[in-house]
């Protein structure tokens, strides 16, 4: 048997993006060996489980298991619940997907099932009828394959990587009521403060536009976050620089001791490109850069770049993009 | 094949709880660190693994505040104990001695010869070593800078049947209660357990010590016990260690503001991106 088990992430009761992703990397996994895929989502009663269209994505049969406790992220439950689905329908792997609350749940799920866990997966594939994953370690300066050498393995996929292809062929997404599992709630989210810039996170948005020193100040960044609000779905990032001299929150850092990030389109404004930023950003689809300096580093790995003052540059291309994006 | 301990809920803890201190001006915290390539070093592959000729080692910069936030804790209590625990090789006790050199005051070397690429099977060996420690606290760096495993933490707290709050960036202990903030995408998670637990540092939390020279001496006088660290065969094994692909050779667009209509263009037609 080699079926999959995605688990899907939802906030509020509406699922995430990325838990379409982890469905198609599922789907991935099980097609090289005819195996069927199922989602998993651990909700409150209520949840719009059918607007995320998971059928589509590729999931057979859509497993929802229902409490009140699992309105909010609920560690212990939602692990155990996932836990019980996965060993009661025998699947040869568990797809999670690497967000802020995969990266706590994955290690949850895997401790339970005595599973290895494979962090931050970027390509998967079968090999023997074994699980092969790809992964990169020193924040994207190498890339390591590994072997899931047990019966059953939980890999978490790195957020904007497992994007659905064109072509993928729909199925049934059936919904299937599971047992939630409760259990012994040893740690509870009491609240959840939402960030006033919004819900776009630097490593999961398609756009990221990040800012270094050469802003000059925090009091610069306004540009960087106009240029972000013209994109429509930018996040905005910074570097380490910044970050430590207490410009921008660290939740926007890009870098070894950041987010590694995997956007369609990074913009790199006033960033010099340190080794442990460019190994953060590298494995975006585009990247673009703004400096002065034109023999900067990040022109070493840039498509396109700018030569020239940010300040001219920015509201021109914020101008740009708004057009573009209208026209 | 794996043995299966674990049991589905209710769950029955895999190991014996720790045992939380009454005294509660004594606190005895256990902080698990790891010897990694300093951040600037640049890698270069040998087989399946990196050469370590030439790379300076440090400890991991996400366990510093793990250290840090550990002598907080044993200096707000005013008594109690800091271990500093770690799996690795010989050359690990370098590391462990930053550790003490910061403040803490005993170290246990699991040695290895080589770290697992199983972050489960680490888990279970720092598990094996903390069951019967007596911690009030065990912290751990959210992530460990170089195979960017993830999980060891939060793994560990799960097998020893303990809450665990992940990536924790603010926190508050007021009387056996841990009131933990934990940043998840476009917000804050904040997160409440009971002592003892087990909690991953993020970056935020505190502003890691340099160690003073009065430390550095010290340390070389603090006990480090070194034992074999209890490794079960892995599950998973390393198949291949690249460098990753080159980017191709990219383009200057053009100097100052009057390059955005061409850049735009670009990234329009050719990229594809807009």
């Amino acid at each position: 048997m080699a079926n999959v088990l995605a688990v899907c992430e939802q906030r509020g009761g509406t699922l995430r993006k990325v838990s379409r992703e982890a469905v198609v990397a599922a789907r991935l996994l099980a097609d090289t060996r005819g195996g069927s895929v199922d989602a998993i989502v651990t909700a409150a009663p209520g949840a719009d489980v059918a607007g995320a269209k998971l059928g589509e994505a590729g999931a057979d049969r859509v497993l929802v298991a229902t409490h009140e406790s699992f309105g909010s992220y609920a560690p212990e439950g939602c692990a155990a619940t996932i836990a019980a689905a996965a060993k009661a329908g025998g699947y040869a792997a568990v797809v999670v997907t690497a967000s802020a609350t995969g990266r706590d749940l994955a290690p949850r799920v895997a401790a339970r099932l005595d599973a290895p866990l494979v962090m931050d997966v970027t390509a998967l594939a079968v090999e023997g009828g074994r699980v092969i994953a790809t992964r990169p370690i020193y924040a994207g300066k190498a890339i390591q394959q590994v072997v899931l050498e047990a019966p059953m393995g939980v890999v978490a996929i790195r957020p904007n990587t497992f994007t659905a292809g064109a072509g993928a062929q729909a199925h049934g997404g059936t919904v299937v009521p599971v047992d939630a599992v409760p259990g012994e709630a040893r740690t509870r989210v009491r609240e959840v403060k939402a960030s006033e810039k919004g819900a776009l996170d630097v490593a999961e948005a398609p756009v990221v536009v990040s800012g270094g020193r050469g802003m000059k100040g925090p009091e610069h960044f306004a540009l960087i976050e106009d240029l972000a609000k013209a994109f429509g779905n930018a996040a905005v990032g910074a570097s380490r620089a910044v970050v430590d001299a207490g410009w921008r929150p660290h939740a926007e850092q890009v870098g070894q001791t950041g987010k590694t990030v995997s956007p369609q389109l990074y913009v790199a404004v006033g960033i010099s490109g340190a080794i442990q930023h460019l190994a953060g950003m590298r494995t975006a689809k585009v990247i673009v850069a703004i400096n002065r300096d034109k023999d900067a580093p990040i022109f070493k790995v840039a498509d396109y770049g700018i030569v020239g003052d940010a300040f001219e540059i920015l509201p021109k291309l914020t101008e740009e993009i708004r057009k573009a994006r209208a026209g | 094949m794996r043995a299966n301990n674990c049991s589905l809920a209710p769950r029955t803890p895999y190991l014996a709880p720790l045992t939380l201190h009454r005294d509660h001006r004594t606190v005895k915290i256990a902080v698990c660190i790891k010897r990694v390539p300093d951040t600037e070093t640049r890698i270069r592959i040998a087989g399946t693994l990196i050469d370590e000729t030439g790379v300076k080692f440090i400890l991991n910069p996400y366990d510093e505040f793990a250290v840090e936030e550990a002598l907080q804790r044993r200096e707000k209590a005013g008594a109690g104990e800091v271990a500093v625990i770690c799996l690795g090789g010989e050359a690990a006790q370098e590391t462990m001695r930053t550790a003490l050199a910061m403040g803490a005051d005993r170290g246990v070397l699991l040695k290895a010869d080589a770290i697992p690429a199983d972050g489960l099977a680490v888990a279970k060996a720092l598990a094996a070593e903390l069951k019967n420690g007596g911690f009030d606290l065990v912290l751990f760096g959210k992530v460990a800078v170089d195979d960017y495993n993830h999980q060891v933490g939060v793994m560990v707290g799960e097998l020893l049947g303990l809450p665990v709050v992940s990536a924790v960036s603010k926190l508050e202990i007021e009387g056996g209660k841990v009131v933990a903030e934990r940043e998840i995408e476009g917000g804050v998670e904040v997160v409440e357990c009971a002592l003892p637990a087990v909690l991953t540092c993020d970056k935020g939390l505190n502003t890691p010590r340099y160690p003073a020279l009065k430390g550095i001496m010290a340390a070389k006088k603090k006990p480090i016990e070194i034992r074999p660290a209890q490794l079960g065969g892995p599950a998973l094994s390393v198949k291949a260690l690249a460098s990753p692909p080159e980017r191709k050779e990219g383009r200057i667009v053009g100097e100052g503001a009057a390059a955005v209509p061409e850049l735009v263009r670009l990234l329009q037609q050719e990229a594809k991106v807009l």
